[in-house]
């Protein structure tokens, strides 16, 4: 008689060590191998959206930090870039500087979480507080700047919370230098270790076609050859008087569309944030940073569509104004969800280890996928 | 254990007075109780040194808050694993659940009874000594599949799959090395195999023959696979299985599968020393100085550190490359370094001292190529270093 074999059908989630928060697979094993793993979120979902409805714009600021948690900068930064840009403002160039400054350090921060949990996934435990180090410094700086060390609410329509705090640009250069030499000590512990590259080489192509169609963006997007940043094709703030290259998959960084590109593309980031950082470090002009405006702004009627870079892909603001001092729709692009689309298209006929792989180097952020 | 038990009754001059057999079921039950209670007692400290490595590893301090720089934290652990509750998951099979982890730990105590760890301290002199200590070494794989099929839960059933898959494959490359220097020395006995590298460190096997050489290396990847550390912790991989077969296990039952690992460990690394690197021997030649216990515990402790060093420093494989690794790589190499020692066993001393010379060339290379991999690939940028 043969014997009798089945699919197990296993919950990953809400409560796992690797679904970096609440969300929940339900992955269709078949001994090691998963034959499918669907993703089921909604467990953090909080309205955001149609809450914002009943605030003022500048009360939305808070809620968007979290969005993404990780990187809560660049949401506050592409959300007064959309408000501004619905209202016509101009920002002057000291809090244009200082928006960038923190913004690219929040890069930095987000991707070494990314490095870290990541390299946890793969059940590497030192590169997970080497990172975490480092990243400690930065919320240190932003504490001193926004008095925050997770959700800042820095950015104001119009400017800034607060201007830099005497002295602070010299804790950004040196933390900048002794990062520098951290992530080289970080390459060679994690990023050219034999056993990173056979765990990830080949693990969840994602091709440059499949990327498209999906919607992805961000450093997956740019994992699978896509050439393309918002901060550079469609520059918002100064990023068009900048100088920095944009990492994309390819033969330049070893691989294309697998998880050790996606790994590669944020590792390389990290190093452009550095020198994006050091730019505006350079020459900031004096100036006052608050905001020139009301504090309950009236944007005209109208609606406006702005995408920024978020260290997760694109996020988008759409604003559609009834002349209130209150947004009449708001609608959020959010990176993570767009990216966590193609999840279960490349987790078929995988192995387990693989899946957790995959979902690690897609970097979800839960608070954004559910808002 | 007979001898020293005769020894034991002579030197008090009560041979007449205790029944031979009641007293040495008495010497027995102490023995064993030694055993299981230094057993704790070694899991306790290696607990407090992986810590205290791994934060230094890792750039913290670690625990601090207990004692004298942390040092009671184990202990303050201990006693709290020891008041939780046992949870027993709901449709588990109880008694498979209650019995796994004491037949683990069975597994990982009883091969501590035939270590030599001094030329007079021995609980069992077997002279099937490695036979046993292999033998009894692989009793828990038993009782960890017993606890991934008895947990009920999914995880702890893909971890005990894991564990059986991964334990038994790696013991055939682990006993391939190992009798790689049974037929060099020519003894079972672990007494006889550290009394075979006496007079010095060129007499330790690692450095006596080329292929006892490679052997070790064979032995001391698949001894890590074996005990389930990093790289090769599949089967209790965090990331991905939560804990792995003791997923559903808390309390004392819990603390009894993370001592067995540890004494594990402390067996694996012990057999290590017997075979490769001298047993008890201090390297000079002559008796070894403040008796070899102490030298024996030292060496385990080198190559603890280096386990220990080795987990906070590599990734986990994947299952298809441990086992690829273990079928394709560790036995071929396994099996060669047998039939280069079967042939240098029938050489007579002019041959054995070629091979001594081989013997450390070999070393020197690989300890060359390392250092040379080292210095190449520090500090490499990360963008065009490597491309493919």
């Amino acid at each position: 008689m043969p014997l009798k074999t089945e699919e197990m059908i296993l919950n990953v989630g809400p409560q796992h060590p690797s679904t970096h928060g609440v969300l929940r697979l339900e992955v269709t094993t078949d001994g090691e191998l998963v034959t499918s793993a669907e993703p089921t979120i909604g467990y953090l979902h909080r309205c955001f959206e149609k809450y914002a409805e009943t605030l003022t714009y500048q009360q939305i600021i808070p809620y968007t930090d979290r969005l993404d948690y990780l990187s809560s900068m660049n949401n506050n930064f592409g959300f007064v870039v959309a408000v501004e840009k619905l209202m016509g403002i101009h920002v002057c160039e000291r809090a244009e500087r200082i928006r960038v400054i923190m913004a690219e350090l929040n890069r930095i921060a987000s991707h070494l979480m990314f490095i870290g949990s990541f390299s946890n996934d793969l059940g590497a435990m030192t590169p997970f507080l080497w990172c975490f180090r480092d990243r400690e410094e930065i919320l240190k700086i932003f504490e001193e700047v926004s008095g925050a060390r997770l959700l800042y609410n820095y950015y104001r329509i119009g400017g800034l919370a607060a201007d830099l705090t005497p002295g602070i640009e010299e804790k950004i250069y040196s933390f900048l230098n002794q990062f520098e030499a951290h992530m080289l000590e970080l390459d060679d512990l994690f990023t050219r270790n034999a056993i990173v590259i056979a765990r990830l080489k080949g693990v969840g192509m994602i091709p440059r076609e499949m990327a498209i169609a999906y919607g992805l963006s961000g450093p997956m997007l740019r994992a699978s050859g896509v050439d393309w940043d918002c901060r550079r094709d469609e520059p918002y703030s100064i990023y068009a008087s900048l100088r920095f290259e944009v990492p994309v998959g390819g033969e330049k960084l070893g691989a294309l569309g697998d998880c050790y590109a996606r790994y590669l593309v944020r590792r390389a980031e990290i190093d452009q944030s550095v020198s994006l950082v050091r730019q505006c470090l350079a020459d900031i002009p004096p100036g006052d940073v608050k905001e020139q405006v009301k504090r309950n702004v009236r944007p005209p009627v109208g609606e406006v569509y702005v995408r920024t870079e978020n260290p997760r892909g694109e996020i988008g603001f759409y604003l559609r104004s009834d002349g209130s001092t209150k947004p009449s729709r708001v609608k959020v692009r959010a990176p993570s969800f767009c990216n966590m689309s193609v999840f279960s298209r490349i987790s078929k006929d995988i192995l387990v280890a693989d899946m957790i792989a995959i979902l690690g180097s897609v970097d979800i952020v839960l608070g954004e996928i559910d808002r | 254990m007979q001898g020293m038990y005769e020894t034991l009754l002579a030197a008090l001059g009560a041979e007449r007075v205790i029944p031979f057999s009641v007293g040495f079921a008495v010497l027995v039950v102490v023995f064993a109780l030694f055993a299981a209670i230094m057993g704790a007692v070694v899991a306790l400290i290696m607990v407090l040194a992986e810590r205290k490595i791994s934060a230094d590893i890792q750039e913290r301090i670690g625990p601090n808050r207990v004692g004298p720089m942390g040092f009671f934290q184990t202990v303050a652990d201990a006693v709290k694993l020891l008041t939780k509750e046992n949870v027993l998951p709901r449709k588990a099979d109880s008694i498979l659940h209650y019995c796994a982890p004491t037949l683990v730990f069975t597994g990982a105590l009883l091969p501590v009874a035939a270590i030599a760890w001094s030329n007079r301290i021995v609980a069992a002199d077997l002279n099937i000594g490695v036979l046993y200590v292999v033998g009894t070494a692989s009793f828990g794989v038993i009782g960890r599949l017993m606890a991934g099929w008895a947990s009920n839960n999914k995880w702890s059933l893909l971890g005990g799959m894991r564990a059986a898959g991964q334990m038994i494959s790696y013991e055939i490359p682990n006993s391939i090395a190992i009798l790689s220097v049974i037929v060099l020395a020519g003894t079972l006995n672990l007494q006889e195999l550290s009394e075979a590298q006496m007079g010095g460190i060129h007499q330790w096997f690692v450095f006596r023959s080329p292929f006892a050489f490679v052997a070790c290396l064979i032995y001391l990847v698949s001894s890590l696979a074996e005990v389930n550390r990093t790289p090769f912790d599949l089967p209790e991989a965090e990331s991905e299985l939560v804990s792995g077969y003791h997923t559903e296990y808390s309390g004392i039952r819990w603390a009894i599968f993370m001592m067995s690992e540890y004494i594990g460990m402390v067996v694996v690394n012990a057999v290590a020393v017997a075979l490769f690197f001298g047993g008890w021997n201090g390297g000079l030649p002559g008796e070894p100085l403040l008796g070899g216990w102490i030298w024996y515990l030292l060496k385990i402790a080198v190559l603890m550190y280096c386990q220990v060093w080795i987990r906070f420093v590599l990734p986990r494989l994947r299952i298809d490359q441990l086992m690829s690794l273990c079928w394709k790589n560790l036995v071929p190499l396994g099996l060669l370094a047998l039939l280069g020692a079967s042939v240098q066993a029938l050489m007579g001393p002019t041959g054995q001292r070629v091979m001594m010379v081989a013997a450390w060339l070999v070393f020197g290379g690989f300890v060359t190529l390392l250092f040379v991999a080292v210095r190449k690939t520090r500090h490499v940028p990360a963008q065009g270093g490597f491309s493919g």
